[in-house]
């Protein structure tokens, strides 16, 4: 599929699939789980500087050459998320801002109305906003409204690896989207991300699923080849389905 | 004077410009970003823009997450 390129904003990319680096072991298995899926876009979180193991995922990401896509995880008003976006701008050097709003810390889910309020104020300032939010089409049309590169639902709550449990709200959203939507959070395994692609999404974004695997480096790869799958059955057009078999060799 | 830095009171001297701090702290100073009661300061200002006392500085940095 070559040219077959992901546009957010300015930024294009040949991966569809972006990773998380949290929850990995150390520096070296993160390594070797990016390297093997391939990512050209990484999300990386916004911390105190005085905070244990700051500084060697940027060193990492850069060595291997990956695009930075700092977070706002942790905040929970427009406010907050606002002032971490451009911390991170700053610290960084990226227009690149996944916005994150989170309600309460036993869901995570998105605050609705904080994300579109923040949305709206760093899409004038400037930042492309890559929007992580609720599987809720209304939500995403007025993310794409308010100016985000990017919207991004998610399957299930984070780190839950539960799939996506309501696929028909994310071909909602895809069916009316004319910004790449991303499938974030609630990836479990491959056979998660192919359906995300296969309903239409423009790329994947996991960690958990990746980084808590017992083996993060071979699921990486799974994941890689899963994006792939799931990109070329798309486009290759499924056949419907039927109620009744139909023989696929020729009656004699 | 004292000054609260990532959540600490910390004592400085008068007149201390967010350079200042970030050298006593020795903060590696690339890519970290820094505001100053709640608003960005650009790194290149940071050798004029002097803290005052009682100010609130946070220094963030990026870490693995998300």
């Amino acid at each position: 599929m070559d040219g077959d390129l992901l546009v957010i904003g300015e930024h294009k990319l040949t991966s569809r699939l972006v990773i998380g680096t949290g929850g990995a072991a150390n520096l070296a298995v993160l390594e070797r789980a990016l390297v093997a899926s391939g990512t050209e876009l990484t999300t990386v979180a916004m911390r105190r500087a005085d905070s244990e193991g700051g500084s060697g995922v940027l060193e990492l990401l850069k060595r291997l050459g990956i695009r930075l896509l700092p977070n706002t995880a942790g905040c929970r008003t427009a406010a907050e998320a606002v002032l971490t976006a451009q911390l991170a701008r700053e610290a960084l050097e990226t227009d690149l801002i996944k916005l994150e709003v989170h309600a309460d810390d036993r869901t995570l889910l998105p605050d609705p109305f904080e994300t579109l309020d923040a949305a709206e104020r760093l899409t004038a300032d400037g930042f492309t906003v890559l929007a992580y939010t609720n599987d809720d089409p209304v939500l995403a049309l007025r993310l794409e409204e308010a100016g985000c590169a990017a919207v991004m639902p998610l399957g299930a709550p984070i780190g839950t690896g539960l799939g996506i449990r309501n696929p028909h709200n994310i071909e909602l959203i895809v069916s009316r989207a004319g910004i790449p939507v991303i499938l974030d959070a609630g990836i479990g395994t491959a056979s998660d991300a192919t359906l995300a692609m296969e309903l239409g999404c423009d790329a994947v974004l996991l960690a958990t699923a990746v980084t808590r695997a017992s083996d993060p480096e071979r699921m990486a790869s799974a994941m890689r080849a899963a994006v792939t799958a799931g990109r070329l059955a798309r486009g290759a057009g499924r056949i419907p389905q039927r109620f009744w078999a139909q023989a696929s060799s020729p009656p004699r | 004077m004292e000054i609260q830095v990532n959540g600490q009171w910390r004592e400085f001297p008068d007149e201390a410009t967010v350079a200042d701090v970030l050298e006593a702290l020795g903060t590696a100073t690339q890519g970290v970003a820094v505001a100053l009661d709640g608003e960005v300061v650009r790194r290149g200002r940071w050798t004029d823009a002097v803290v005052a006392k009682g100010a609130r500085l946070d220094i963030l940095t990026a870490v693995q997450g998300g």
